[in-house]
Parts: structure tokens; sequence; C-alpha cells
């Protein structure tokens, strides 16, 4: 009886902390999903996140405002998904290149800002950060109310946006002309859509998710900024999208895993568990190739995805 | 007449890239209040200020330049191989893992072993990428991230687990025994044989690329998978083959690495080479003699920024910005509209015209 009861506990602290872990991945793999629907692979991401996390600990830091935090941070991954947008939607240049280098100049920038501002001090700075919402009756539930229903706006706003993805993607008239844009792109503007209008849109709406994301890493998840942060969650993101084949509901079970993968590394690693953690945290990238290799043939990627798109 | 408007081209973009990078961040240190002067005379006499500065100039180009080699030769044959970090990092470890059994060994065969080591592990690595993707059909540019994870996490068990120092205390490797250690050239500096293994490997690169039959296969793999496989080359292999010696290439930066400069491996042992390659390998045009003076440029910038750190106090992940802001500019410059702007590889339109007239005549 009493072992049932620490697994329980123990349960609903593993779901609790893995909807905390899968929200940010969630709310990037989301954006990151219009974009390869619209057939762009941004490996930047990553660096969107990045800034996101240090615009978002820097602003709230300085208002003292959370809100506002999450605003700038939305504000700074927008502007470096338009500079992204600019240079492969605009020139036409390689995504794979410029997505590498803004990784590198959000790594770069974030370090360079964060000693120029605060200077280089021993002690992490401590922000005011999101406290969790009850939901009223749903969190009164036994056992799974705590678990799924006390947690910072952020987690609802990832969690709400998968129905909304799923039904602009599959049935709105514009998200149709998205896909089209990814799967045939000559054909998408012989049928008067604007191949660019629509990659720039996209990328906008992923700038600012992924820099949502990142600011809730530091004003959610950990209450401070650190360099690099981010931590591969915008290459986990990546992940997640393939995994999901490109769907808002793929996506959400994705990020869920490797959200628990996350969760059960913290567990193992507190229980002194004979598993070493490291292989816990390795299991999703395995993974991730595992499901590459197996569902090939049930190819569902975007036909035009990661070639760039000139205008006869 | 093309060939050379070509060269002007592949030499005229980076530099461009360059200067622009320079005035982007002269103006952006400017704003913030920062002497543009300070900075660039600190990071110049950090990176080449005087002998010592040199060598640690040339000991941090030399792991750019493996992995931006390994990254070029990739590209050559039309692979990204966003791998090298991993590839690096399974290569030094299994350095550091053979390196322990070669206490009895002479010094020739006992670096000759933890080399091999090296190469070996960062082989499989891309050979496990290389496989899914002949095999599955599995994008390398993915699977090569995701096995960047998966040899961070497998570096960060072996030390903290079997690989772990015999004394217990800290999450490393034991140091290499003192036969497995690269000699260094000119104590103290910490210049070491594996700078010298490292240009070795850009000619050989630079031979088998365009002084072999086997390398003309690969770079017509790569420029036109079509027409190779209607010349009858088999162009699958011949992508395999790069992936492998890419692979080969990462791992042995990483081998060099640990028996050069630091004797042991622990968690943060890159600070993202592998990364910092593609950046290399792009600056360096996909040329090895290129990408010597990319991998120089990039090892003085990383030399010159942690003397700016130093004196003037601005962070040394400027690096990182310097790199990314090159790459962007050179990544936009090398696009059609840029280039027909720059008016750097237009025919001349009369030119042509009158070689038209002359065959109608």
């Amino acid at each position: 009886m009493e072992f049932l009861l620490a697994l329980v506990t123990t349960g609903d602290a593993l779901l609790h902390s893995t909807l905390v872990a899968a929200a940010p991945l969630l709310l990037a793999a989301l954006g990151e999903t219009l974009v390869q629907r619209a057939g762009i692979i941004n490996i930047g991401l990553e660096g969107i996140l990045l800034v996101g996390a240090f615009a978002g600990m820097t602003t709230c830091y300085a208002t003292g405002s959370p809100v506002l935090g999450v605003c700038a941070g939305a504000l700074s991954g927008l502007l470096l998904a338009l500079l992204f947008a600019a240079v492969t939607v605009q020139l036409s240049a390689d995504q794979i290149v410029v997505g590498v280098s803004l990784n590198l100049l959000a790594l770069g920038l974030t370090g360079v800002l964060y000693r120029g501002i605060f200077g280089i001090t021993g002690q992490a700075l401590q922000v005011t950060t999101f406290s969790p919402v009850s939901i009223p009756f749903l969190s009164q539930i036994p056992v799974l109310g705590p678990s799924l229903f006390q947690h910072t706006v952020l987690v609802y706003l990832a969690v709400v946006l998968v129905p909304l993805f799923t039904f602009f993607l599959f049935h709105l008239r514009a998200g149709l002309q998205l896909q089209a844009v990814g799967e045939h792109p000559q054909a998408a503007e012989t049928l008067g859509i604007s191949v660019r209008k629509t990659r720039i849109l996209a990328l906008a709406v992923e700038g600012i998710l992924g820099g949502i994301a990142g600011s809730y890493l530091s004003l959610a998840y950990s209450n401070t900024f650190i360099e690099g942060m981010s931590a591969g969650r915008g290459f986990i993101a990546l992940a997640i999208v393939i995994f999901g084949r490109w769907t808002p509901t793929g996506v959400l079970w994705g990020a869920l895993f490797f959200g628990a993968a996350t969760a059960l590394q913290f567990y193992l690693q507190a229980l002194g568990s004979a598993i070493p953690y490291q292989f816990v945290l390795m299991l999703p990238y395995v993974l991730t190739l595992v499901a590459l290799m197996l569902l090939r043939t049930r190819s569902s990627a975007p036909a035009a995805l990661g070639e760039p798109y000139t205008r006869e | 007449m093309t060939s050379k408007m070509h060269i002007k081209a592949t030499i005229l973009s980076p530099l461009l890239a360059l200067v622009s990078a320079a005035l982007v961040i002269a103006v952006a240190l400017s704003l913030a209040g920062i002497s543009t002067a300070d900075v660039f005379t600190t990071l110049w006499l950090g990176a080449a200020g005087d002998s010592y500065r040199l060598s640690e100039t040339a000991v941090k180009a030399s792991p750019l330049l493996f992995t931006g080699l390994a990254v070029m030769l990739a590209l050559r044959a039309g692979l990204w191989n966003i791998g090298a970090e991993g590839q690096l990092l399974v290569g030094a470890l299994a350095a550091a893992w053979l390196g322990r059994y070669t206490t009895a060994l002479s010094v020739p065969l006992a670096i000759a072993t933890v080399m091999t080591a090296s190469v070996s592990a960062g082989l499989l690595w891309a050979g496990c990428a290389a496989y899914l993707q002949q095999k599955h059909n599995v994008n390398e540019v993915i699977s090569t991230i995701m096995l960047n994870f998966v040899a961070v996490y497998f570096v960060s068990y072996g030390v903290h687990g079997p690989l772990m120092e015999a004394a217990g205390q800290y999450p490393q490797t034991d140091p290499l025994p003192p036969a497995a250690t690269l000699p260094r050239l000119f104590p103290p500096s910490r210049f070491h044989l594996g700078v010298l293994l490292a240009l070795v490997a850009a000619i050989l690169v630079w031979f088998y690329l365009f002084r072999t039959k086997a390398g003309f296969r690969l770079r017509a793999s790569g420029a036109n998978p079509i027409a190779a496989r209607f010349a009858g080359i088999a162009v699958e292999r011949e992508i395999t083959l790069a992936f492998l010696l890419s692979g080969a290439l990462a791992g042995l930066a990483g081998g060099v690495e640990v028996s050069g400069v630091t004797q042991r491996v622990y968690e943060k042992f890159s600070p993202g080479y592998g990364y910092t390659a593609i950046a290399v390998a792009l600056v360096g045009q996909r040329s090895p003699i290129g990408v010597v003076f990319a991998a120089l440029f990039f090892g003085a910038l990383d030399a010159g920024a942690s003397a700016v750190q130093r004196t003037v106090g601005v962070s040394s992940a400027l690096t990182s910005v310097i790199q990314a802001i090159v790459v962007l500019f050179l990544a936009a410059y090398s696009t059609d509209p840029a280039q027909r702007l720059l008016r750097m590889d237009l025919p001349r339109p009369e030119h042509s015209l009158n070689e038209v007239d002359r065959q109608a005549a």
C-alpha cells in the first residue's frame, strides 16, 4: 500500500514536471511546424529561444513585470526570425547556413550583452517569475488535478495552440495555402499565392512563439538567465516536428515524450538509479533517429522543404 | 575567362563579408560606448602580438582546420555534415580511453594508437548518419544534429562513469600517459605537432580532391549527381565515402586536441569547434587552401577574443558574434541577386554576342 501510494505521488509529480518541461518545446515546435509546412527549415530556432530567454529576463529584471518580459522575448524572437527571412526568403540564401549563423549570433550576442549589462558576477540574477494558475474545479480533481491544472499561463497557452494550429492548417483556406507553398511553390504561385509572403509570415509566427518559449525558460522554468541556457531545446523542437510527422497533434505527443524524458532524468538522478541519467537524456534523440528510420515510407515531409524558391 | 572571374569572386566574397562584419561590429561597439580601436587593436595583439600569441592562434586553429576540412569535404560531395561536433567528441573520448593502455608503448606507437582510436570513432559516428541516409533516406542534417546530442551525453556518461579519473574528484578522464602526448615543438608555447598534422591533412585533402580520380568522382557526385550517374559514377558510394572521410577527419580533430592540448576529456571539452567548422568551410569557399586561411582567421579571432575579454572587458562571446555576421554576409553575398549586383559573375554581353556572330559566320 505504501509503495502504491509512493508510486502514485511520484507519477503525479512526474506528470507535472513533464508538462513543465514540454511546454517550451511545444511552443517552439509548433512554430517550426508552420515554417516547415511552408517549405523552410529553420535550424536557427535554437538561437531564437536563446534571445527570447535573454530578452525576457532582462526586461523582467528592469521592469519587474514577467508579462512585459514575455512580450520582449516574443519581439526579440520575431526580429531574429525576420533576419532569417530577409536572407533566406528575400535573397534565397542557403537555409542551413543562415540557420547555423543565427545560432552563433544568438549565442554570442546574449553572451556579450549579458556580461556587458550585468558584469561577470558569480551570483545568478533572480527575477520575478510567473506563478502557477490553478484552474477552478479542474485542479480539485484528486490525483490528476494538481499535476494537469496547476501551471503557469504559458503551459496552457502551448496546449491551447495545438487544436488552433490543427484547425488552421487543415481546415482554413490560409492553412491549406501554406501547405501548398511547402509542397509545390511554383504551383502555389500560379494560383496567386505569394510564396514569399507566406513564408515570411510563417517565420514571423515562429519567431514570436520561439521567443515566448525562450522567455518561458528564464521566467517560468529557471527564474534566471544562464549563457547558452536554451541547451539544445531548439534542436529538440526540430526533432519533435519530424517525430510528430508535421502535424500539431503529433508535435504535442512528441513534446510530451521529450518532456517526460527530461523529467524522468531528474528523478533517476535524485533516486540514485542504476541507469545512468545520461542514457535517459540520450533516449529521445536515439528514438528520433529510429522513428525517422522506420517511418520513411510514409513520407509526410513537405516536398519543397529546404529548397530556396526564386521566382522566374 | 570565366575561371578567372570565378577566382575573383571566391576571394572577393569572403573579404567583402569580413569587411562588412568589421563595420557592423565597429558601429555596434561605438553605439555601446566602447572604443572600437581598443577592441580591434587588442584583438590583433592578442592574436599576433608576439611569438607566444601567434602560437596560441595556431593551436586554436588546429581543431578548426581538421573539422573545417571535414565539413568542406562533405560539402564537396553535396552533404551537410552538421555532426563534426559529435564526431570530434567521440573521437576525443576514444583517444582518452585507448590512451590509458599505451603506457608501455613507444612514443610513435602510442600516438598512432590514440590517433587511430579517434579516427575510428569519428568514422563510426559519421557512419551511423551515412547508413541512415543511404539505407533509410534519413536527412543527414537532422541525423547529424541528433547524433551530436547523443555524443554529448555519451561523453558526459564516460567522464562521470567508467572513464572518470582515478582520483574520482572531477568528472574528467585521467591525463594521457606521456608517451601518447603529442610533443610540443617550441616550449613554453603550446604549439604541438598536431598543428603541423592539420596542415598535412589539408595538403592531403587537396591532393585527394584535385589530383586523384577518386577525388574527381567525389566532386562530380556533389556538383551534379545526375550527370555523375550518367558518367558511370556510383554516386551513392562516393557520398558514403565522403561522409566516412569527413567523420574520420572530425574524429581526428578530437584525438589531436586531447593528445596535443588538454590531455584529458571533460564535459565542456569542445567549445563548439564542430559548429564553427561550418563557418570555416564556408568562409574558406569550400577549398582546402581557403579552409587553411579561414581556420587561421577564426583561430586568431579565438585567441584575440580572450585578450579582449581580459583587457577591454568585452566578453569573448564576441567571437561568435563576429563569426555569425561574417557567415551571414557571406551567405547573402553568395546569392544570385547579390552576385549580379556586385558584377562578379556576369559574362560580358558584347563578348558573347561576338561569339554568336563568329559562329554564325
